[in-house]
């Protein structure tokens, strides 16, 4: 299966086979109205299989967001059909507003303009906590 | 502008100076009259609690401060739906520091964020009662000369005890502790703190559901409330809630010197046949609590 090169925009790559979903859901790539690319379990050297995607537009990508759902994964940034940086992504050591606090006893329940924050509190078992309620995240 | 939200937040060298400044109080009780003329603490408490609220402005008044607030949430803006940040912004404007309680977790740290003056949880849900955790560092140290070397005893609802999580967090910063764990097995304590706490600070613990069998080792015996509160389910909080009742015949074979505390109020977990041995601590840990809170006060002032 071929996707097509863009121009200006980004392409995460590396990302671990299966995620590719949650991290399109989480970054809110159906709302965009610029061409995107999903593409599941392609053949990679490195890793066996992986997913990949690609996004035609030059728009901000919150690298927190890849960061807590795959770290690991690289983001190329493409302008005029060349890669101009390729970066890492490492699990953020704080998350706001990518995931809610599930706690019923959480102030984040009844305060809606609270922003749920959480931060890795374990990064060897990649350990997010609600900083309000230290309510553990569901990876 | 420092908050206490969490007895975590508190370094071992601070706590032992609140501890030195609390027990200097009770020395000196006449030095420290005056020491905060001219301030107030304001009890933000969106929840019913006897205990605390006054201890809190006792030990306030004590130090010749004055105290405003309110006593439950029908009695403030938020029954009009104000924001925890926008009330500690307002009362920031009028108070010098807030000690607050909300069945929110979370809430006093939201607090603290926007007051603008320091900010003290005095219980947020089942979460975190630092100034608890304090006046029972206070009561181990006035009984037992200090930390290390102690075997201390945990039980009844060990799972949404939020007293229980903090002492043992705070008790896992000492030296050669020993923690024994007695509680039903549906109110164990959670494995997050077994592991975050317990096994990451080497500490050595035992589970088990026989309290009897656990006594005669003990130097501390903890007992907690089966809280209906915390429980989602009624029938569940009757079922457990006479899992463990300390009476004199289960005292036969304690150490002479065994220390019986209990965060209070109790209902029937421990007899009222055991208030006058000389092992029960509990009321003396409502004392304590109070020098703690002129302690801390009084550091989070910056008067001392």
């Amino acid at each position: 299966m071929r996707v097509d090169a863009i121009q200006n925009g980004i392409v995460i790559d590396h990302i671990t086979a299966g995620r590719g979903m949650q991290l399109y859901e989480l970054l809110g790539l159906g709302e965009l109205e610029c061409p995107v690319a999903l593409m599941m379990h392609a053949v990679s050297g490195k890793m066996g299989s992986k997913d990949i995607i690609k996004i035609d537009a030059d728009i901000p990508v919150d690298l927190d967001v890849i960061g807590y759902v795959d770290p690991g994964a690289t983001v190329n940034f493409i302008r005029d059909g060349k890669l101009i940086e390729k970066r890492r992504i490492e699990m953020p050591k704080m998350l706001t507003n990518v995931i809610r606090c599930r706690n019923p006893r959480c102030i984040t329940s009844v305060e809606q303009e609270l922003d749920h924050v959480f931060r890795l509190t374990d990064e060897e078992n990649k350990v997010y906590r609600c900083i309000y309620c230290e309510t553990k995240a569901k990876v | 502008m420092r908050s206490i939200i969490d007895v975590r937040d508190l370094s071992i060298e601070e706590i032992d100076e609140l501890i030195r400044i609390a027990c200097d109080i009770i020395d000196n009780p006449g030095k420290y009259s005056e020491m905060c003329h001219g301030k107030k603490l304001a009890t933000l408490f969106f929840e019913p609690s006897t205990r605390t609220r006054l201890s809190f402005e006792a030990a306030m008044y004590e130090l010749g401060g004055n105290v405003l607030g309110f006593s439950e949430a029908q009695s403030s803006s938020a029954a009009k739906g104000e924001s925890v940040a926008d009330t500690a912004r307002t009362v920031g404007c009028y108070a010098d520091i807030i000690a607050m309680r909300h069945p929110k977790e979370g809430a006093p740290y939201v607090a603290s964020l926007h007051a603008g003056i320091p900010v003290i949880n005095a219980g947020d849900g089942g979460h975190n009662h630092p100034t608890q955790t304090l006046a029972d560092l206070l009561t181990i140290y006035r009984e037992k000369g200090g930390f290390s070397g102690l075997t201390v005893g945990f039980c009844g609802d060990l799972k949404f005890g939020r007293t229980v999580h903090s002492l043992i967090n705070a008790l896992a910063r000492y030296e050669d502790i020993k923690i024994v764990l007695i509680s039903p097995e549906e109110l164990k304590l959670p494995s997050y703190v077994k592991r975050d706490v317990l096994k990451k600070n080497k500490i050595p613990y035992v589970q088990t559901t026989d309290l009897e069998d656990a006594i005669p080792q003990l130097d501390i015996l903890y007992m907690t409330r089966v809280q209906r509160e915390r429980f989602f389910n009624e029938e569940d909080y009757l079922r457990l809630k006479d899992s463990y009742i300390l009476d004199p015949k289960k005292l036969v074979n304690a150490k002479e010197d065994l220390c019986i505390m209990h965060p209070l109020p109790r209902v029937n977990e421990i007899s009222v046949a055991i208030d006058e041995d000389p092992r029960a601590c509990y009321f003396k840990q409502v004392l304590n609590g109070k020098y703690m809170r002129m302690a801390l006060m009084l550091k989070l002032l910056e008067i001392l």
